[in-house]
């Protein structure tokens, strides 16, 4: 296997481009393939003061050091979950990162500021661990956003992400959520702007990158995420792939091509809450009676969470992973 | 060879020397799905792993 820039022995494969490459020039191609994702969607521009969400794993690890290595100002925003030995585990990951580097890290763990944990969150309210965790992020990505002043909140989302997330919506026709899955969300009725610079690469290749790059990071998944449909979705698309190398990418980018436009949110009902999937779209938003987010009802879907779950009695991991 | 397995982590023996597609091909693994690592980097899908080699089949796909 020969590297496709330099003919010298290659260590890793891409596929869907049909080449392979030696270890700097697949970073350089990760970092190409993410500045030229920056420009196409309108991400970010040199000077812009970037919040990256990390969580210990490699895809949060690897845009944060591209975007470093691009010049651009970034802080990074870890989110304590409160998953036990996880999270402790994560914690530790993203500390000694952003310490090895330098660079700044913002910490909000949920239990010490909100006063309750994920499992409890999901156990109170009924919702599935995923739910709680992603609602309980995005608030906090939002609220830390805003209160830094920063110009964007950027995420680790990759290819394989994005093409199994519509893989799940196309399955379910869930319009609403076609409508908004655009690799950039522009700043607008109070919610920052949110972009996910990966959308070009894989998660082999995040996870690949990260290798490369001496960057140790969280292997371990989640324990609450074992079995959820997302993961059966990229099974799925894996099997295609393997087939036919570029599908994911013919998927998702042809969507974004031909497709999304059609599925505008300001056609869908305005009297429905959606405060919880931080829909930018809504047509009537108004700050929150509770914590001033914006939202289209009285009380956002994250107080209405709080209200139920701050100061409820801890539920231990092991008896959510049981339930679900 | 010593082969680290993740998610969850353990250790199996396997003979060699062995490629790195076959190597896959025993642990019924796709190759698109994981990264094949020793000493610190990646192995390549064409290399040969040695009787005495320690790799890693990393996993890819995280839950996310």
């Amino acid at each position: 296997m020969k590297c496709k820039v330099c003919k010298g022995p290659a260590l890793i494969d891409v596929r869907r481009h049909n080449a392979n490459f030696c270890s700097d020039h697949f970073i350089r191609y990760c970092r190409e393939q993410v500045s030229k994702t920056l420009k196409e969607f309108d991400m970010a521009e040199p000077g812009d003061r970037l919040l990256v969400a990390v969580s210990g794993g490699k895809d949060s690890f690897a845009v944060w050091d591209i975007l470093e290595s691009l010049g651009f100002d970034t802080n990074g925003l870890y989110v304590g979950l409160g998953i036990g030995e996880y999270s402790d585990t994560s914690g530790q990951y993203v500390r000694d990162f952003a310490t090895g580097r330098n660079l700044p890290l913002t910490e909000i763990d949920l239990r010490s500021t909100y006063d309750y944990d994920v499992p409890t969150a999901s156990a109170v309210t009924r919702r599935v661990p995923c739910s709680a965790c992603g609602l309980s992020k995005r608030h906090v990505f939002d609220k830390e956003c805003r209160k830094g002043n920063f110009d964007a909140i950027v995420t680790g989302h990759n290819l394989d992400d994005e093409a199994a997330v519509l893989y799940g919506n196309v399955l379910r026709w869930q319009t609403d959520y076609l409508g908004r899955q655009r690799p950039m969300l522009p700043a607008l009725n109070g919610f920052p702007k949110k972009i996910k610079p990966l959308v070009r690469l894989s998660e082999r290749e995040t996870a690949a990158y990260c290798v490369l790059r001496g960057i140790d990071y969280l292997v371990e998944e989640c324990p609450m995420a074992a079995g959820n449909k997302h993961l059966s979705y990229k099974a799925a698309l894996n099997l295609i792939e393997e087939e036919s190398p570029g599908s994911k990418q013919a998927f998702y980018f042809g969507f974004l091509r031909d497709a999304v436009d059609r599925f505008d949110l300001t056609t869908s009902d305005p009297n429905q809450d959606r405060s919880d999937v931080a829909t930018e779209d809504s047509p009537i938003l108004s700050p929150c009676i509770e914590c001033g987010s914006p939202t289209n009802v009285e009380t956002c879907s994250f107080c209405r969470l709080l209200r139920r779950a701050s100061g409820a009695k801890p539920v231990p991991v092991e008896l959510i992973r049981k339930k679900y | 060879m010593k082969v680290l397995l993740r998610n969850p982590s353990r250790e199996v023996d396997m003979n060699g020397p062995i490629s790195v597609v076959k190597l896959l091909n025993r642990l019924e693994m796709s190759r698109q799905e994981v990264l094949v690592i020793q000493n610190g980097t990646l192995v390549p899908g064409d290399a040969m792993l040695a009787e005495d080699a320690i790799v890693e089949v990393r996993p890819v796909i995280s839950g996310g």
